[in-house]
């Protein structure tokens, strides 16, 4: 048995050690705000907190994280960040089939948070690693805008 | 910063979400008198017994309830794959209803064609695709918000006893100012349902509209930027098992043996099985999560049957199209005598242009829940296909389409994959309940891998140009001839023409003026899936024609714009979107040393779009700045959606071009994931500035026509930078980086 520190619970789990956090989230916890979509940490629809830093969640063990906070989409409106970002997400209408949002989402509160005001290239740097095949990038850039605009 | 529109959350139900949805018809206990689509004949909740409850909602038909909440609920026959299929329908009901746009909830309709067929299809179809959901439901949507408009103005005259011309409706209140009174859908609905129905109803002036036309929040916004819309991989069901497949390495293989020994014993593991469908067969592992499902599956070993398994090279297929390509083919358009111009022309411009397989690649890899039972199924998926997989399903179980009973949710992309004509992944899964679910039901899990690897790719095309110009340099003749697999022969919808219209839309209809034309198609077999892909034929005859007329321009000095004018005289609203593309992206003005400009131009599913590009050359390749897109789509109902299904239509068209390529090595796919088929990413993308041309004809496709023009607007810029030309796709294979 493993416990995690997960949205400020302590939730414990008997999955494998070898689980990916990611489906320990999804199955066993019935979590499923946050997506598969690769499997191999190319796409980032898996993307959760790890102490405040943006992590795959498919690539990572779950015998790996115990004693770390873990954050999800689920809570993320919790902190100043994560609200200013999904506010703007939705003032700016950003989700198309929404599938890869969470991850968006998750990458982008952890931008801001450590980056209040990022620049155009902050926002690549950061979000590159999040793929939207319905092509929702340029409202994406628009609503980091936008959130940190509010944050000031 | 500007602030597009009010930020309001928004109840979007999907049949999943409430579970009663699932087990009851959704118009049950209203009096079903079938409905002819679109002629606003009312579906009263109050007959047939039901007596006047204080909660009775009014039914509109069956795309429309009110509640006496005041909850007005749309009923979407529709899927909504992301390009906005809900938030349109919603619009075109809450128009004519003067509903308050905050208390609309979206429903899936349930499988049923002769309620939600869609009249794209002559209603003898459910199914979402040819970007026609606003286009097909313009009138009927329409006509069932004012209908039941014209209901609750009645009511309330009654009880007022005023004329119901004296009544205003407004944002779900129902008024009269001179009698100071007013109530709210909800306190009217009881009165309502004991109307009659109106056999006719006006629907408003486009003058008076007060919610088309504008740029409307998105009714699933709020779910889907909180983690809480729920998609065909989130569906949990008691007792469900998790089934994952191992799949022939090549098209058209067989299962010789297998062994499961090590898999079954693996924890979580329930059994490992062996199945078949007409298309395909494979061994699957039923386990109680994904996890051990995954780990089971990968230490099933199989022993395939090759035998008549599909083992050509990519590289070969295209050597045996260009073969093909020597010979006349089958006539898709013969206007004058296009061997007779060629003959006679001053001088000519060949070329051919190829294009390889291409993978859909939706960021929810395909999946869906199967639960046999009463004789047939029950599925939840984000189905896009009702009518056509209700009858494949039902032939596979020897059954009757009725008993095929779809849940349909949200689509975490398509792109055309989920409306796969054979419902493969769906056959799968049918196949593997029966095979060892023992009535429980079973979630289809595809890895990445799996959903790459599974075919059903947009087909290898090849296509020839001969071009004969006249001493001034105009064209004469214009042979075409294209190479490729049918997408409709074998399906539900191959109509037996001999000319599969989608091998040669594009091409067949070119708006160009030139007096002699001949446009010809060779359809070949191959052993490898395929199917419709993002604007369909669109998607390579565009790229081709557009690329082949700058060839010509370059060649006769003539500027691409300019050209495209001449050729164009004869259509105006190819013309109008043509000149406001020139204007707004500044054709003909200067750029910054290493920039240039490409252009490309396209009608698909009725609408017609131009975009200019501005292409520079960086360090590590180039980088596509700039896409001025201008569209006519008729009367714009979402001007934002368009917006956004602009960008998401280049952005995936752009993708395919830089890097799109599904290459098979001896039968094998190469790719298997996003490290190997890569895809555009945030820094990679241009700024998008849409245009869209004012109009007030019916509203036409959005989904799709995007993305025909952003290849061969990018590639006409490249060559203005490079000097060469790009005739194969991908960019990436011609050593072009677009970063």
């Amino acid at each position: 048995m493993i416990t995690l520190d997960i949205n400020g619970k302590q939730v414990t789990t008997d999955a494998a050690d070898d689980t990916p956090l990611l489906w320990v989230l999804r199955d066993s916890l019935a979590m499923t705000g946050t997506k598969f979509g690769c499997g191999m940490a190319q796409c980032g629809a898996c993307t959760v907190h790890l102490d405040g830093q943006a992590t795959r969640s498919c690539v990572l063990p779950v015998s790996a994280v115990a004693g770390k906070k873990i954050t999800t989409i689920e809570s993320v409106a919790a902190t100043p960040a994560g609200k200013a970002i999904q506010d703007a997400w939705i003032a700016e209408s950003v989700p198309q089939c929404g599938y890869c949002q969470s991850g968006q989402i998750m990458s982008a509160s952890a931008l801001l948070a450590q980056n209040p005001k990022p620049t155009d290239a902050d926002i690549d740097a950061a979000m590159t690693g999040n793929i939207c095949r319905c092509g929702t990038y340029v409202r994406i850039r628009a609503a980091i805008h936008r959130a940190a605009g509010t944050l000031s | 910063m500007k602030n597009r529109f009010s930020s309001q959350g928004f109840t979007v139900v999907n049949a999943a979400m409430l579970p009663e949805l699932n087990r009851r018809d959704v118009l049950k206990g209203a009096s079903l008198t079938l409905t002819v689509l679109g002629s606003g004949a009312l579906l009263n909740a109050c007959a047939k017994g039901e007596k006047a409850a204080d909660a009775a909602p009014l039914a509109s038909g069956q795309y429309l309830r009110i509640g006496a909440d005041g909850k007005v609920t749309v009923v979407s026959p529709n899927t909504e794959l992301g390009q906005g299929a809900y938030t349109g329908l919603a619009t075109l009901v809450a128009e004519e209803l003067d509903a308050d746009w905050n208390s609309i909830v979206i429903e899936a309709a349930p499988a049923d064609v002769k309620l939600f067929g869609n009249p794209a299809f002559g209603g003898a179809l459910q199914g979402t695709g040819g970007s026609t959901t606003v286009a097909a439901f313009w009138e009927p949507m329409r006509k069932a918000g004012a209908t039941a408009r014209a209901m609750l103005v009645a009511a309330a005259a009654q009880e007022w006893k005023v004329q119901p011309g004296e009544i205003t409706v407004k944002s779900g209140v129902v008024s009269h100012a001179g009698k100071n009174k007013s109530a709210g859908f909800g306190d009217l609905v009881a009165a309502a349902s004991k109307q009659t129905a109106p056999a006719e109803v006006k629907l408003k002036d486009p003058k008076d509209f007060t919610l088309i036309g504008k740029p409307a929040h998105r009714v699933d916004a709020h779910a889907k930027s909180t983690g809480t819309a729920q998609f065909t991989q989130d569906v949990k069901l008691p007792d469900m098992l998790v089934t994952m497949i191992a799949y022939p390495p090549r098209f058209g293989g067989k299962v010789k043996s297998f062994d499961a020994t090590a898999a079954k014993a693996m924890p979580g593991v329930v059994d490992v099985v062996q199945f078949k469908t007409p298309l395909r067969e494979g061994v699957a592992v039923l386990a109680k999560d994904t996890w051990s499902a995954k780990k089971a599956r990968d230490a099933v070993k199989v022993e395939w049957d090759e035998g008549d398994a599909f083992k050509m090279s990519s590289k070969d297929i295209i050597a045996q199209y260009k073969t093909l390509a020597q010979k006349p083919g089958l006539e898709a358009k013969k206007q004058g005598d296009a061997a007779k111009g060629l003959a006679a022309a001053s001088r000519r411009v060949e070329a051919s242009y190829e294009f390889p397989f291409l993978a859909h690649a939706a960021m929810e890899p395909m999946n869906c829940v199967v639960q046999l039972k009463d004789g047939g199924c029950e599925i939840w998926n984000g189905e896009q296909m009702h009518t056509p997989d209700q009858g494949t399903i039902a032939k596979f179980l020897n059954t009757t389409p009725d008993k095929i009973r779809i849940n349909m949710l949200y689509a975490g992309g398509s792109f055309g994959r989920r409306g796969n004509s054979f419902a493969d992944y769906l056959l799968d899964t049918v196949a593997v309940a029966q095979a060892g679910a023992n009535g429980k039901p079973v979630k289809l899990v595809w890895t990445r891998e799996d959903d790459m690897r599974a075919g059903f790719y947009r087909p290898v095309y090849l296509h020839d140009f001969k071009a004969g110009l006249d001493k001034t340099g105009r064209i004469t003749s214009w042979q075409q001839r294209i190479v490729g697999q049918s997408i409709l022969a074998g399906s539900p919808l191959d109509n037996g023409a001999p000319v599969d219209f989608t091998s040669v839309e594009g091409a067949a209809n070119l708006p160009y003026d030139i007096p002699n034309l001949q446009v010809e198609l060779h359809t070949t077999k191959l052993g490898v899936p395929i199917q419709w892909w993002r604007s369909v034929g669109s998607t390579h005859t565009a790229y081709a024609i557009e690329c082949f007329l700058d060839e010509i321009a370059r060649s006769t000095k003539q500027d691409p714009v300019e050209l495209r004018r001449t050729l164009l005289a004869n259509h105006p609203r190819h013309l109008a979107v043509l000149n406001a593309a020139a204007e707004k992206s500044g054709w003909g003005t200067a750029l910054p040393a290493g920039t240039a400009r490409g252009i490309a131009i396209h009608e698909s599913f009725g609408t017609v779009v131009a975009e200019v590009v501005e292409v520079s050359k960086r360090d590590a390749g180039f980088h596509v700045d700039r896409v001025v897109c201008v569209v006519d789509c008729g009367t714009a109902v979402n001007p934002n959606i368009i917006e956004m299904q602009m960008e998401s239509s280049i952005i995936y068209g752009l993708s395919a071009a830089a890097t799109g390529a599904i290459t098979l090595e001896e039968g094998r796919v190469k790719q298997s994931n996003f490290h190997d088929y890569t895809v555009l990413r945030m820094n990679q993308v241009p700024k998008i500035e849409v245009h869209i041309l004012p109009s007030t004809n019916k509203p036409t496709g959005v989904g799709e026509p995007g993305t025909p023009p952003i290849g061969p607007a990018v590639a006409n810029a490249l060559t203005v930078l490079t000097g060469k030309t790009y005739r194969q796709l991908p960019f990436s294979g011609a050593g072009v980086t677009i970063v």
